[in-house]
Parts: structure tokens; sequence; C-alpha cells
């Protein structure tokens, strides 16, 4: 029951900071906060991997109650963790209170509505990456939105309002495609299951029991609903071309809610394309892995090209998180032990360095009240602990060895240089590599403008150094991303049980 | 018998809405002062309450349910089963959170009273209507529902509006009123009964053209009470000036009402497999009806600029969903009672959704902030817990997951797939999709949009204690839904099994 009490913890905390007056709705919502990242390391201390939770493996901390049928199949709340999901369910109670501190100082209206939405958002979080079940993954999975529209449509930038309908309209459509997606696989299963429990579709699938549904031949329905599914996820992490979204919903989200965008909503859709696309249907995948091995290499190579093209610094991090999330789609399709592993490894590095970015250009702008690469240089001389730590996040961004980023880049590349599921696997590897020259090249030059040199920035209000509770969460994250660098095994031992399975799930021809 | 007691105990729900409507006419007797508005608003309340818990406990106790067997009364022409009482507790329910609201809706009116007692009265119709086995009750519970509405339509007699829409309401609804009956008269012609089973068991030899007639006319009597196509044109004039809250009851418990005519007196008269012997295939005519009904009301309401016309639109377009329960069955099909239990549990959560959003309606209009969109821009600022509510209305109106109008809908669309009724849920889920458009536009306005001038949020200068009750009741009703979903669906599919 402990999953259960940290999503309540979490949203009995919402309730609570929504009716707490605003002076000091931001310290309780930090303090609450604190509960579900504690027990999320009580759960972790205690955690035995034990293979990966839909292919028969050992399920942590698992609770299953039934709760309706519908069509002859039982709706549960069933939810646990495995290998794959426990390192995203730490990293979400780990950012989720270094988020809320981050926002004591750029949120100045509306406190206890903002916290309470944060709170709210991290328990649907913790949800999506604990349930086990579709229906209730699916309501999960929807609620977060609720809470990042308001995020972006009220606290946000000047565009707010278009960047979070935008966002809304763009997921929700997405979400739709995918929920056709995978009801037609369980159509198709037809009596071979008895509930919407994802261990149960995804053994019967492996077993083979898709069957005729209206006359389709079941390969053509495991396609359609590898595609569908696809498709709505593609939007999620966003993969080129569905990516449009993103740079909006991050320019004009307040800096919290853009680091729980980046650093945990885009990892919904690597996980949900892990769990439902590579792990259910292999075998499409594997059929597919071409398109999808060029479009992930489109993603790295486009998404960096965007971040060169950029002025705007907050726009350059977003531009390069689909630039990493490539990396994240190229680890998944290749189907060897590090490509997999290394994806759900780079995950949750990218979601601390991605938050890091984030965090640090938000306390800049909090500061300069312009995040325009154009409008200001010399910035390390005023702040020098907070271009200290930007710095060293952006080096972790292109990849320096022991730093978390090196090593989810390094066991991805080390996984489809050799991968027997994806044909032209060097080809597709040496061009996603050269996408680390392009991130290099544009995060260099843009520190080079705006942080060295003589210091440049037209003002009629002081620029100094930036309180203490602005640098802290940035130092957490930088320890953190060291630590995850250097130690990568305190993850990956885990992630790699949970991920044998899923590789070998697939058949490989020849 | 009914767990020892008399069997009339089994109408207790009617008897107590009206007897609460006799209650209140009492209190004003008794108190014809202004005052009097709370105390009326307290009886009715306490009353409808009452109802409906006289529901769940004869649900509870397992009254009318398969295993015991319907109760019958007054030689047949009543029949309590598991799916009156189902219907009963919407109308209870709904009944309770329009009464409710309307103390303060009229706060600064006259003569209260007529308006507390006028809705107990055509909720004792509705629940009277809920439990008829003949045609002959069909008909007068009818009238008893209709005729209070249209007073209700009325009610602010100084507003042209209101007194327009009740006289549009008034001629539709007695020309259909006379469609129904003549079509009763044409099946008891050939059927020489009066009693739904009686019907289904006639020998028609020669008199199927009779029947088909029949049949097609209550269709447009069903039609009009459910505000479907062809028969749907008075909803939204009435719906729009009507006072809020009758427009909630109407939109909810009316609508329910007749469902509840189209669920038992089809499939119970004119049972699938006479129908289709017969060549009057009324399931054809009423997926016909749902699929023109969803997508006209569907597609109407997104260009509408004012809120309350807006929803009078979304609100046929659910009647057509709704419809889909008469709609996508077939004879022998694995899933006619799931689908039609699944329309019914719709129907529950549309009563607390819809129901919420007309009073929260009811609420701008007490404020006087205007009618349309742009006019509810920023409300959020001034109104944050109502904003909310309404916020959940919509989103669960359109069926997000996190509230309870997705499983509703979403039970129904797969009840039809399973009943080879696949072009039927499709259509629905693109409909879905439609709303989904106007339903975040009030969303937008409320919590994105600013306000037109720094001074028009001023209107907003009373809290309404009773209709914020109201609302935020009917917001918790459809958050809990949602977990609570599996004993409504479980109680629906049960009483619309024990029709086939």
């Amino acid at each position: 029951m402990i999953l259960e009490a940290l999503m309540a913890a979490a949203f009995v905390g919402a309730l609570t900071v929504f009716l707490a007056p605003d002076e000091w709705a931001g310290r309780l919502a930090f303090a609450i906060s604190l509960i579900p990242f504690v027990g999320s390391l009580y759960l972790w201390s205690g955690f035995e991997a034990g293979g990966n939770a839909l292919l028969g493996g050992d399920i942590a901390y698992a609770t299953q109650i039934e709760w309706l049928e519908v069509g002859g199949r039982s709706v549960s709340w069933f939810v646990g963790v495995d290998g794959i999901s426990l390192p995203l369910f730490v990293l979400t109670t780990f950012l989720v209170p270094l988020a809320i501190v981050s926002a004591w100082t750029p949120v100045d209206s509306r406190q206890s509505q903002f916290y309470g939405l944060m709170l709210f958002m991290e328990a649907n979080l913790l949800g999506v990456f604990a349930a086990l079940d579709f229906f209730l993954w699916f309501v999960f999975w929807e609620a977060v939105l609720v809470p990042m529209y308001f995020l972006i449509g009220i606290w946000g930038g000047p565009r707010r309002k278009y960047a979070a309908i935008k966002f809304f309209v763009y997921t929700n459509a997405a979400s739709l495609l995918m929920f056709i997606g995978f009801m037609s696989l369980v159509f198709a299963l037809g009596d071979s299951v008895s509930s919407f429990a994802l261990p149960e579709i995804a053994q019967a699938v492996a077993a083979g029991g898709l069957g005729e549904w209206f006359g389709i031949p079941p390969d053509t329905v495991a396609l359609f609903a590898f595609l569908a599914m696809f498709l709505g996820f593609a939007v999620k992490v966003p993969i080129v071309p569905f990516h449009t979204w993103l740079p909006d919903a991050h320019v004009q989200a307040p800096t919290p809610a853009s680091v729980l965008l980046a650093g945990v909503l885009l990892k919904m859709g690597t996980y949900a394309l892990l769990r439902f696309n590579f792990t259910m249907l292999p075998d499409q995948a594997s059929m597919l892995a071409v398109p999808i091995a060029a479009i992930a290499v489109i993603s790295v190579i486009y998404g960096a090209m965007l971040a060169l093209a950029q002025k705007d610094l907050k726009r350059i991090v977003a531009y390069s998180s689909v630039s990493s999330m490539g990396y994240v789609i190229l680890g998944l399709i290749v189907f060897t032990e590090y490509g997999v592993g290394g994806a759900t490894f780079q995950m949750v590095a990218h979601g601390l360095i991605s938050g890091l970015m984030f965090m640090a250009v938000g306390v800049i702008y909090n500061t300069t009240h312009t995040r325009m690469v154009g409008d200001m240089a010399g910035m390390a001389d005023r702040m020098p602990v907070t271009v200290g730590i930007l710095v060293a996040g952006a080096f972790g961004y292109m990849g320096l060895p022991l730093m978390a980023g090196f090593a989810g880049e390094f066991f991805i590349f080390v996984g489809s240089l050799s991968a027997p599921a994806l044909p032209y696997a060097p080809v597709f590897t040496a061009l996603a590599m050269f996408g680390i020259v392009i991130v290099a090249g544009y995060l260099l030059s843009a520190m080079q403008s705006t942080l060295f040199g003589p210091f440049d920035l037209e003002t009629d209000y002081e620029v100094g150094p930036a309180a203490f509770h602005d640098v802290a969460p940035l130092a957490v994250l930088l320890v953190a991303i060291i630590v995850l660098g250097v130690a990568p095994d305190i993850f990956f031992e885990m992630i790699r049980d949970a991920a044998l399975p899923v590789v070998e799930g697939v058949t490989i021809d020849g | 018998m009914v767990n020892g007691l008399p069997g009339v105990t089994a109408l207790l729900p009617a008897l107590l809405l009206a007897a609460t409507g006799l209650a209140l006419l009492l209190v004003d007797t008794i108190r014809p002062d202004a005052r009097s508005n709370t105390s009326m608003a307290i009886v009715g309340a306490v009353g409808s309450l009452a109802a409906l818990a006289a529901t769940v406990w004869l649900t509870a106790t397992g009254v009318g349910s398969a295993d015991a067997g319907a109760v019958y009364l007054f030689s047949d022409a009543v029949k309590v089963d598991t799916l009156g009482l189902f219907f009963t507790a919407i109308f209870a329910s709904v009944t309770a959170l329009v009464l409710v609201a309307g103390h303060d809706y009229f706060d600064d009116g006259v003569n209260p009273a007529a308006f507390y007692s006028l809705v107990t009265f055509a909720a004792t119709g509705m629940a009277l209507l809920a439990v008829a086995n003949s045609l002959a009750v069909v008909f007068v519970a009818l009238e008893m529902v209709s005729l209070p509405s249209y007073v209700l339509v009325a009610y602010l007699k100084q507003n042209r509006g209101s007194v327009e829409a009740g006289l549009k309401y008034f001629l539709v609804g007695a020309l259909s009123s006379a469609i129904f009956l003549f079509g009763i008269s044409l099946v008891y012609a050939a059927t020489g009964s009066l009693i739904l089973a009686d019907i289904a068991s006639a020998s028609i030899e020669g008199l199927t053209g009779v029947l088909g007639v029949g049949i097609v006319m209550m269709i447009g009597g069903v039609a009009f009470k459910t505000a479907s196509v062809p028969f749907h044109f008075w909803a939204p004039e009435a719906y729009e000036g009507a006072p809020a809250p009758v427009s909630a009851f109407l939109s909810s418990a009316s609508k329910a009402a007749g469902f509840v005519v189209a669920f038992r007196v089809f499939t119970e008269a004119f049972p699938l497999e006479m129908a289709v012997s017969a060549n009057v295939d009324w399931m054809l005519a009423f997926a016909i009806l749902a699929a023109v009904t969803m997508t006209l009301g569907n597609f109407a309401a997104a260009v509408q600029e004012e809120v309350k016309r807006m929803l009078a639109y979304s609100s046929i377009g659910h009647a057509g969903y709704a419809l889909i329960g008469v709609a996508a069955l077939t004879v022998d099909g694995p899933a006619n009672g799931t689908v039609m239990g699944a329309a019914m549990a719709h129907l529950l959560v549309y009563g607390f959704m819809n129901t919420g959003a007309f009073l929260f309606v009811a609420m701008a209009e007490r404020w006087g902030v205007g009618r349309t969109f742009a006019d509810y821009a920023g409300l959020w600022r001034r109104a944050p817990v109502a904003s909310v509510a309404m916020a959940v209305f919509m989103f669960s109106l359109a069926g997000l997951p996190p509230f309870a109008g997705f499983f509703s809908k979403y039970f129904l669309f797969q009840a039809a797939i399973d009943n080879g009724f696949v072009w039927l849920a499709g259509l629905g889920a693109i409909n879905s999709v439609v709303s989904l458009y106007y339903y975040s536009r009030v969303v937008k306005a409320l919590f994105l949009d600013d306000p037109a001038s720094p001074t028009a949020l001023d209107a907003v200068d009373v809290r309404p204690t009773a209709l914020y009750a109201a609302v935020v009741f009917a917001a918790v009703a459809t958050v809990l839904l949602l977990p609570g979903f599996g004993p409504v669906i479980e109680t629906a599919e049960a009483a619309a099994s024990a029709l086939f």
C-alpha cells in the first residue's frame, strides 16, 4: 500500500495547499512534497530487481483491487513498479520539491492555487508510472493534462492562452488516437484476456492471442494498433514533426512548470512507447525499425538545428529536448540490452539535466527580465554561482564524461552500434552522434555571448547574485547529475534487469 | 408484499414526492410571506432527498430486482422494478439540486411557492412515468410532467424571452402529446390492450400497418420529451428563455423521463422479435434519430455565442448519445442489456454534470454578469470554487478521463461496439471530440481570459450559499461517480437486462 500512500500524500497535500493562505503556501507545498520523496527513497532501498512487470517479472509493491467490469473484462486498481518505472517514480518525487522551491521567486500571484496544482500534478504523474491497469493508467495520463493546462494558461508568459490551448488540443487528440489503437488491440485479443491489466494483455499478445476482429487479420490489427499508439505517444515525446506544441508550451510556461514538463511529462511519452509499443508489439516495432530509427535521427539532427537558430535561451533548451528525445527513441528501437536500458537511463538523466537548464535560465530571467541571447553579456560577472552551475549543466547536455548525460548517451550508442534488429545500425548511430556536435555548437556559442566577456545589460534595476533558495535546487540537481554519471549502476542495474525481457521478446529475421 | 410491508410501499418515492408538493402548498398557505422562501426550499429539499433515500433503500433491499420479481400494482397498471427505481433516483437527485438552487435564484422574486410545488409535482409525474406499465398511465404521467413544465418555462412572466419560450414549448408540446396519444390509440386498435405485456402477446394479424403507424407516432412523442430530432426545435428556445434552474430541471430530469418511456415501453410492448417480424423496426428508426440528433446537437453547439444556448444544444447532443441505448439493439444481441444499462448510467451521470452546469449559469444570471462566453471572462478571480466546479462539468460532459463522463460515454460506446454497432459508436466518438472544442471554450473564458473591463467582475457581489452548495455537490458527485461507477453500471445493467 506504500505506493498508494505516496500518491495520497501528494493528493491530500494538494487539497491542503489549495486552502492554505498565499503567504506560506510555497513553504507548505515544499514540506509536503518531501513526503513522497522520502517515501520513494524507501521504496528504492527496499527494491529488489526481478524482471519486467509486463512480461512476467516480479511486480514490487503491487496492489490489485477489482474496480468494475466492462464488456466482460475487469478493470482494477492495479499499481506496482519494476526496474523501468521505479527510476522514473523516484525522478518525479525528486524533481517536484526542487521545482516548487524554484517557484518561490517568480510566482507572486495566487500562490496557493499554483502550488496546489503542482502537487496535484505530482499525484497524477506518480499514478502514470505506477499504474499497471490500462484504464487506471489512462485516467492518470489524462489527469496530468488538466493541471498543466492551468499552470501554463494562468501563470504563463504573454502568449500563454495560445500555448495552453495548443498543448491541450495536441495532447488530447493524441490521447484519443492512442486510446483507439490500444482498444483495437484489446478487441482483437477477444476472449483470451479477462481484464485490462497490462501484464495480462502484454503476455496474451506475446502468446499469440491476437485474433481476427470484424474480418481484419490479426497482423493488420496489430500493425494498426502499433501505428495509432506510436503516433499518439509521438506527440507527447515529442518526435519531429509533432513537436510544434513543445516550444510554445515551454517558452510560455512558468519556470517550475517547464521543469516538470521537460523533466517528467516528456518521459511519459517515451515511457509509454516502451511499455506499450515496444514491449507489447516488438515484432511490429522491428518490422518498422528503419523508418522509426530514421525519425529518431531526424529528431536528433533537426531538433539540434532548430536550437541552433534560436535567440531565446528557453527556446534553445526546449528544442534541445526534442533532440535528446530522439536519442531515447533510437535506443528503444534497436532492441538491445544497452539500447533499451540506455534509453530508460537517458529518460532519467535528461529529466535531471533539462530540469537544471530550465531552472538556471529561469533564475537568470528572474534577475535580468530577458532571455534573449543578444540582450545580455557577461552574466558570469554578476551571478557567478548560477552561471557556473548552468555551464556545468550545459556540459552535461553535451555529454561530458562522469555526468549523467554521458552515461545515457554512451549506453545508447553502445547498444545501437551492433543492433541485430536494425539494418544499417552503424549508419544511424553515426548520424545520431553527429547531433552531439551541433548540441555543443549551439550551447557553447549561446554561453559564450551571454555568460562571458564584460558585463553588458541595459537596466534600471540591480542585477546581482540570486537568492540562496534559487541556487540551492540547482546545486542539488547538479550533484544528482554527477552522482548518476559517476555511478550509473545505482539505476542501470535495475533498468537492465527489466529491459532484458523486452529485448528477448523480439524476433530477429535471419 | 414488499419487505413484509404492503405492496404499495414500492411506490414510496412517488408518494413522498407528491406529499412534498402538497406540503409545499400547505407551507405557502400558512406563511404567505416572503420569508417562507427558505422554509419551502428546506421542505422541498428534504422531501426529494427522502424520495431519493426511499429509492436507494428499495433498490438495496432488492425490491423489483430480477430475483425477487417486479411488484405489480393496480391491476398491472404499475410495475415497480429496478429500472423504474434507477430512473426515480435520477429524478429525485436532480429535483433536490434544483430546489436547493432555486432558493437563491428566486430570492427577490415573488410567489416562490409556485416554483417549488410545480417542480415537485412534475417530479411526481416522472416517478410515476418510471413505473408505468400501461399506455394510459404513461400518457397521464407524461402530461403530469409536461403541464407544470410549460408554466415553469414561462415563470418569469415579466420577461418576454421566458413567456415566448413557454408559449413555444406549450405549442410544440401540445402537438406532440396529441400525436403520442393518437399513436397509443392506434396501438390499442391493433392489439386491443393498453398493458405493455398484453400488447406484446396480442395477435396482430393483418393489422401490422396500423400498429406500425402507431409506433412511429409514439416515437415522435418520445423525441419531443427527450429533445431529439425531429422534435427538438423547442429545446434551445425553452432552455434559453426559462429561468436557469428550470432549464437544468428540464434538460436533466425531464429528458431522462422521456428516455424511461423509450426504454420500457418499446422493449416491453414491442419486443425486438415482433418488431422485426412485423416490419416495424423501431430500433433502426432510433438509430437514425440518434445519429442525426448527436451530430446536429454537437455541431450547432459549436457555433453558439451564449453559454446557456450552447448548453441547450449540447443537451440535444447528449440525447443523441442516450438514444444509442434503444438504437444499438438487435434480436438476440449479445449486449442488449449492457448497451441499455450503459445509456441509463450515462443519464445518471449526465443528471449531475448537466444540472450542475445549468446551475452555474443560474449563478451567473443571479450575478448579472451577462450571457456570452466573453461575459464569463475571468470569473475565476472572483468565484474560484464555482469556476472549478464548472470546469469539472465541462470536462466531464466532453468525456475527459478524470471525470465520470468518461466512463459513462466509454461504456456506452463499448457496449454499442459489442452489439455490432461500430458506426454508431464511431460517430459518437467523433462527436465527443467536436464537443471538447465548445466545452473547453467555457473553461478558457473562465480561467484564461482577462475580464472585458476592470469593473466587469464587480457584478459578482453576492455569495448565494444554497446555489453554491448545489453546484459544489453536483461537482463532487461528478468526480466521485468515477471511482464509484461500478455499482451504478451493475445496477443499470441488471435493470436493463430484465427487459430482454
